[in-house]
């Protein structure tokens, strides 16, 4: 229902979100907000904002209190919601405020924030999706889509408008005219599809630390992507000496000991862009992270090969991070800009500590692709 | 019933309880204005909750703020708002839907309390319309007292006046002006409505010429005990006495709202927002003056209705959980319900007993008092009147004893440096009282008043606050420094004491400053 306080809400709002927004390169390079992470909205706590008055200082004032306790015995800590502040009977501690702000909206933000240029999806807006959607009521239809609730409630008006219905004995009787069933309708709307391939080195040489810049960079990249697209698929694949495929969970967690050989990643990437999205479907945005450590030169030498042959002609973007590491060479990065330097569809970026989160997201996405 | 009340949407069978329980509650002596019960769904509370109880105010960010906090907690459980009622003629409460029999009883019982408060507590007189601006007389009810309280339709009506300057200047220009103003809300004189209008003081009267007071001497002695060069020095002492005291404003003035009205430069729609806002304040002024009174006397005759006439056995013990949790007390926290229903319930049962007077008084034998029982039974008229006479202020000084402060296991806390945390100070009767005073006196609001508009000779303006062993809290007094420099168009000052030396916090427009400084 709408309620007249909606406005004050959403002016409130609004200086929330400009509040965020100023703190906005904050909360990316601390990566706080991810575990705050619901379905479709982030929860961000921000401190009550308050109306300043000429006021007593609350540890100068102190206070009053009720019950059990020894001269000395503590209270709690300042900050937390013990001793209510001030005025008896007034005890309102300070609250954090938790506001759900979407993910679409902290894209937004990002957006604004960085200066990211709306992405041209691949001109491909021919193929359409029919998509059906459950609309309404009608009064004919498969029983299986019969709308008990609504079945029922017009057999119960029936009968008590007819006076069959005994409230001693409430049993309702629902007669073919009563039956409702749920109807639909089919729209066609041009799709424009886009899938990340997230790759990521799991070696011995990647750290904690490595990782979860990593999942930074991911939660941000996955944000603003879909903010741009309407179904946004997303794939993870780690690798070591050898690649495989693996769920978003395992991504994150797994740690591995073995040697590096970053082909077997891009291998692996090639057969699920061949097998799953075919390139004039899809806008295919592979990314890979790693330390920049591989094992031999004639590996790197086949990484170009897929890239050059497969992986960047179907790809929209090619983005590699190097994040780095006290064990790694960091020669990978180097390498791929040998060879792809002037490629456009080639990204490359070091991420030397968190802090360099939020230019290296700047850096891929700024590029509009 | 009155016939108006059959105007809302309440459902039939808690008309019913409505009547019985009006019925109950008068002939226990309550006294109150014609109430309205509505029912609320739980958003439609949170809503009139964050607003203040009235169900159209000016827009303002900081109800939304409000609406999110509530409907957050409600939405974890953490909080529910049963009972809402406005200081109204008629009084309008809120049902929240939803709530078991026995909770809506249990708020209706309440809520009649607050409405007998609301009419017969002398603090509320304020809040009469026919009366604004003339001299409040405290003096108890004529029979068919039923002054203008319209108090909804006034703050209806401050909200549609800001709404309309909102669509002509923009919602951010008005919505920052009324956060400036908000900052000063506490800038104002509780006591103002009980003086009259606010007057200026005459300032046509011509001078007295100075007299300077001659001690008395014979002829032949005057030129030696009154020497003329003494005198001479004390005329033109007295002249600059004078001279100093025809600054502006001649007293120093606790209304800093009503004095930036008069003489601040503001535009036309500033000064109804400004206008608004101080109403306002004045409206909630006695209700912050009484919160430990009203909430105890509607708590003291909840349960005396409840437990006496009304619950039917069953549902005595969700009434005594519901009674619980709205009388239970934290570490750290007083809670004004438990405070005021213990205090009246202690006034009734010494006054019943005859526990008071002189030779109460000088009774040193513990035993005897103990025991002290004169069978005078004036308790109940007793508290009839404490309810329409006293204000927290006068309610604690007069009837917090120290048997009722061990009792009731008051102490009072403060922030301990060493161990970075907030402990336990004393038990000592002495020392919670002053604190229990201190917090109350003034809201807990620091007094701040106005002691020159024209500071150092450049149209600054500049507040004293009355310092009193604790200090301002120096970010919040800078930024409301802030509100008030929007206001003066000038640089402002409040001289103050932090760290027990006398300093001046100012705010030029673009730089604060502190330095030292003694009025």
């Amino acid at each position: 229902m709408a309620l007249k306080i909606d406005q004050d809400h959403a002016r409130f709002r609004h200086i929330v979100r400009g509040r965020i927004r100023q703190n906005l390169r904050k909360f990316i390079s601390k990566g706080e907000l991810i575990g705050r992470q619901g379905k479709d909205v982030v929860s961000i706590p921000v401190p009550q904002i308050d109306i300043p008055r000429f006021k007593f200082n609350s540890r100068d004032a102190g206070g009053l209190g009720q019950g059990e306790g020894d001269v000395g015995d503590s209270l709690g800590q300042d900050g937390q919601e013990g001793p209510g502040k001030g005025k008896a009977g007034q005890g309102e501690g300070q609250h954090a405020l938790e506001v759900d702000v979407s993910i679409d909206e902290l894209a937004d933000m990002l957006g604004e924030e960085l200066e990211l240029p709306a992405i041209q999806p691949k001109g491909e807006s021919h193929i359409s999706q029919k998509a059906s959607k459950y609309t309404g009521v009608r009064r004919v239809g498969p029983e299986s889509l019969r709308h008990f609730k609504r079945t029922y409630r017009e057999a119960l008006k029936r009968q008590i408008i007819s006076g069959t219905f005994a409230p001693d004995r409430p049993v309702i009787i629902p007669a073919p005219v009563d039956k409702r069933y749920r109807s639909w309708t089919v729209t066609n709307a041009p799709v424009a599809n886009a899938v990340i391939i997230y790759m990521m080195d799991v070696s011995g040489s990647m750290g904690d630390e490595q990782k979860e810049i990593v999942r930074i960079e991911s939660f941000w990249i996955d944000a603003w992507l879909r903010r741009q697209y309407k179904g946004l698929e997303t794939r993870f694949v780690i690798h070591d000496s050898v690649a495989r495929e693996v769920d978003r969970e395992t991504f994150f967690k797994t740690r591995e000991s073995g040697g590096t050989m970053i082909s077997s990643a891009y291998k692996v990437c090639k057969a699920i862009i061949e097998n799953d999205y075919p390139p004039d479907e899809w806008n295919i945005y592979p990314f890979h992270f790693s330390d920049g450590d591989n094992w031999s030169l004639d590996d790197t030498l086949a990484c170009v090969e897929i890239l050059k042959t497969s992986l960047i002609p179907a790809s929209n973007m090619f983005a590699y991070g190097q994040v780095e590491s006290p064990y790694g060479s960091g020669q990978f990065i180097k390498d791929l800009r040998e060879h792809f330097g002037r490629e456009e569809k080639v990204v490359t970026c070091d991420i030397p500590n968190k802090d360099a989160i939020v230019p290296s997201i700047k850096e891929f996405l700024g590029k509009g692709r | 019933m009155s016939e108006f009340a059959w105007k809302t949407r309440l459902p039939s069978y808690l008309r019913v309880e409505q009547d019985r329980i009006e019925a109950i509650a008068r002939g226990y002596g309550l006294d109150f204005f014609p109430t309205a019960f509505e029912m609320a769904s739980y958003d439609e509370m949170n809503e009139l909750a964050a607003l203040g109880g009235f169900p159209t105010r000016y827009p303002h960010w900081r109800f939304g703020m409000e609406y999110e906090r509530l409907s957050k907690s409600a939405e974890y459980g953490l909080s529910r708002i049963y009972e809402m009622v406005i200081n109204n003629n008629p009084a309008y409460a809120y049902l929240l839907e939803g709530n078991s029999l026995t909770d809506q009883r249990l708020v209706m019982a309440h809520v009649y309390g607050h409405v007998d408060f609301f009419k017969n507590n002398f603090c509320f007189r304020t809040t009469d319309e026919d009366t604004l601006g003339k001299r409040i007389d405290p003096i108890p009810n004529r029979p068919d007292y039923s002054p203008s309280r319209r108090w909804i339709d006034r703050f209806a009506n401050h909200g549609s006046r800001i709404s309309r300057h909102i669509s002509r200047f923009g919602i951010d220009k008005v919505e920052s002006f009324i956060d400036h103003c908000l900052s000063l809300e506490n800038l104002i004189d509780p006591w103002q409505p009980y003086r009259g209008r606010f007057t200026r003081p005459d300032e046509t009267q011509e001078d007295e010429p100075i007299e300077v007071p001659r001690l008395a001497a014979k002829d032949y002695m005057d030129k030696f005990i009154n020497p003329e060069e003494y005198l001479a020095a004390k005329r033109k002492s007295m002249e600059a006495e004078r001279e100093k005291k025809k600054g502006f404003p001649a007293q120093p003035l606790r209304d800093v709202l009503a004095f930036l009205l008069e003489h601040a430069p503001l535009e036309r729609w500033e000064r109804d927002v400004l206008t608004a806002i101080r109403t306002e304040a004045f409206y909630f002024v006695p209700q912050m003056q009484t919160k430990i009174m009203n909430e105890g006397w509607a708590s003291y005759w909840h349960s005396r209705m409840m437990t006496e006439k009304i619950l039917t056995t069953p549902e005595i013990v969700d009434y005594a959980d519901r009674n619980a949790s709205v009388l239970a007390t934290s570490a750290g926290q007083l809670n004004p319900y438990k405070l005021g229903v213990e205090l009246y319930r202690n006034i009734e049962e010494r006054w019943n007993r005859g526990q008071f007077g002189r030779e109460w008084g000088e009774c040193k034998n513990y035993d005897e008092r103990r025991y002290w029982d004169m069978k005078v039974g004036l308790g109940r008229e007793k508290i009839f009147q404490v309810r329409a006479l006293y204000n927290d202020v006068t309610f604690i000084d007069e009837f917090l004893t120290p048997e009722f402060a061990a009792e009731q296991k008051l102490y009072t806390f403060g922030y301990s440096g060493k161990s970075d945390q907030w402990e336990i100070e004393s038990r000592k009767f002495s020392e919670v009282k002053e604190k229990l005073l201190f917090q109350l006196t003034n809201f807990g609001s620091p007094i701040i008043q106005v002691i020159d508009a024209n500071f150092g000779n450049r149209g600054e303006l500049l507040l004293k606050h009355d310092h009193q062993g604790v200090d301002l809290q120096k970010d919040y007094a800078q930024s409301a420094l802030e509100a008030l420099v929007r206001c003066w168009k000038r640089p402002c000052a409040v001289a103050s004491h932090v760290d027990k030396k006398a300093v001046l916090l100012r705010y030029d427009g673009h730089h604060h400053s502190e330095q030292a400084y003694t009025v």
